[in-house]
């Protein structure tokens, strides 16, 4: 009895045939995660869910997206917002692999400078960090050489 | 890019800031040489510093080189509304090398991506000055005879003054010891006492410029402390004269002991200073034309 109740309160996402399922995403980094991997422009069909029950994180978020397999270097994305994040690979409705994620070393675009006198907020040019410190989750403009943790990055 | 930029000081190994001294003292003896002959330099000041640019175009006027430029943005129609790619770019077609000062932090970094000559920073915001700090570095090294083992006091704006954030991690090639005295609300950043940790650096802090705190400096290097860094104004109130250098201060420093300013001054150090044996800030700033000579030439391959 106690248990239908439990299983009820899950909300089923629809079960995915071949694509990359991203579990474990905090809630509250969903749409900063949709955003860094530019799905907005993708036109794979694609599931999210936010909110749902977590025993581990309180609420978490999950994004299935079909037909798309994440690559490395989008997996390290992923790392900079949700670095416990899980990444599993689909082929033919089993885990074909789970990714590793690790920070990159580098990250081109898609994080705006929070230095507003910073030059990629002044001209019409790509942003450009650095990490410095993996563990610590810093990151460093390579241009005005700010320094931001990865819980103050501004995800464009 | 391949090619070789100065744009912050990092970009410099130990191996090159002492080699940079070397050509720098070579200068010195010899400041008016003919080896940039034919050359022409750009300085592309967006913002203006006299004192800076002046610097540098003795450095390449003594060296027999031609410059263009200008002296602040706002008064050169050519460059409203461009962006800086295009400036530089532009630029890049007439010169063998730009210096460049851009209250835009991250300035030069990118425009020496841009450019198909060399470029030196010559200030981007609050970023980065690196001559500068190569002006320092030679006014330690010819007042102390070394740069190894010294204890370097820094004194004022520690929070954000560029020059002392440039010198902590020049020096830290040699093994100094440092005295940071601020007020609190101008402590040296956490990052850079990390580094100096991480580094096995020695350091220590103190929030009061006494003559007990800087008895064993080698080198004290003072900067302004400005009232507009202060959220709260009774507290500039409560620091503003503690951080005032006077002769009375200076008695019991050492012997080989010199005191640095980048300049310009407030009222940070009295006049009476000026007569005292142990003030170098004027002649620190006429170092620079020689550390600027050398950095040009070596960015020529000169
Ligand atoms: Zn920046």
């Amino acid at each position: 009895m106690e248990k239908d109740i439990k299983d009820k309160k899950e909300l089923k996402v629809a079960a995915l045939r071949n694509g990359t399922v991203i579990d474990h995403i905090p809630s509250d980094k969903l749409f900063k995660v949709i955003s860094i991997l530019k799905l907005s422009n993708c036109k794979c069909q694609m599931t999210f869910g936010f909110n749902l029950e977590s025993h581990k994180l309180g609420k978490k978020g999950i994004i299935k997206v079909a037909d798309k397999f994440l690559k490395q270097d989008e997996v390290n994305k992923v790392a900079v917002l949700a670095p416990n994040a899980k990444i599993n690979i689909i082929k033919d409705y089993e885990v074909a692999e789970k990714k590793t994620l690790e920070l990159p070393d580098e990250i081109n675009g898609s994080i705006k400078c929070i230095n507003p006198k910073c030059i990629t907020n002044n001209e019409p040019m790509q942003s450009k960090f650095v990490t410095i410190d993996k563990e610590k989750g810093l990151f460093k403009c390579y241009y005005c050489e700010r320094v931001v943790k990865s819980e103050d990055l501004i995800i464009e | 890019m391949s090619v070789k930029s100065l744009v912050s000081i990092s970009d410099y190994s130990k191996e090159k800031i002492l080699q940079i001294l070397e050509k720098a003292s070579a200068f010195e003896k010899n400041p008016n040489q003919k080896i940039l002959d034919g050359k022409v330099v750009a300085t592309l000041f967006f913002e203006p510093s006299t004192r800076t640019r002046l610097s540098f175009e003795t450095a390449v006027n003594r060296l027999g080189g031609r410059v263009i430029g200008f002296a602040d943005a706002s008064t050169t129609s050519g460059t409203k509304g461009e962006t800086l790619k295009d400036t530089i770019k532009m630029v890049s077609n007439y010169v063998d090398l730009i210096v460049m000062r851009n209250p835009i932090e991250g300035a030069a970094r990118y425009a020496s991506e841009v450019a198909s000559v060399p470029v030196v920073n010559a200030g981007d915001g609050a970023n980065q000055h690196p001559t500068q700090t190569m002006l320092d570095l030679y006014s330690i090294q010819k007042t102390q005879g070394k740069l190894d083992n010294l204890k370097i006091c820094m004194v004022g704006d520690l929070k954000y003054g560029r020059t002392v954030h440039s010198l902590l991690m020049a020096m830290s090639h040699f093994n100094p010891t440092f005295s940071f005295i601020a007020p609190d609300e101008l402590k040296m950043p956490d990052e850079y006492k990390m580094f100096c940790k991480k580094n096995g650096i020695r350091y220590e802090e103190h929030s009061e410029l006494s003559e007990n705190n800087i008895a064993d400096a080698d080198i004290l290097y003072m900067t302004r402390v400005q009232k507009e860094r202060f959220t709260d104004l009774f507290e500039y109130e409560k620091v503003k004269n503690i951080y005032i250098l006077k002769n009375s201060l200076l008695e019991h420093t050492k012997a080989n002991m010199k005191i640095l300013h980048p300049l310009p001054r407030v009222n940070e150090i009295e006049q009476e200073v000026d007569e005292n044996e142990k003030a170098y800030y004027f002649e620190q700033a006429r170092n620079g034309v020689f550390a600027r000579q050398a950095v040009i030439c070596d960015l020529l391959g000169l």
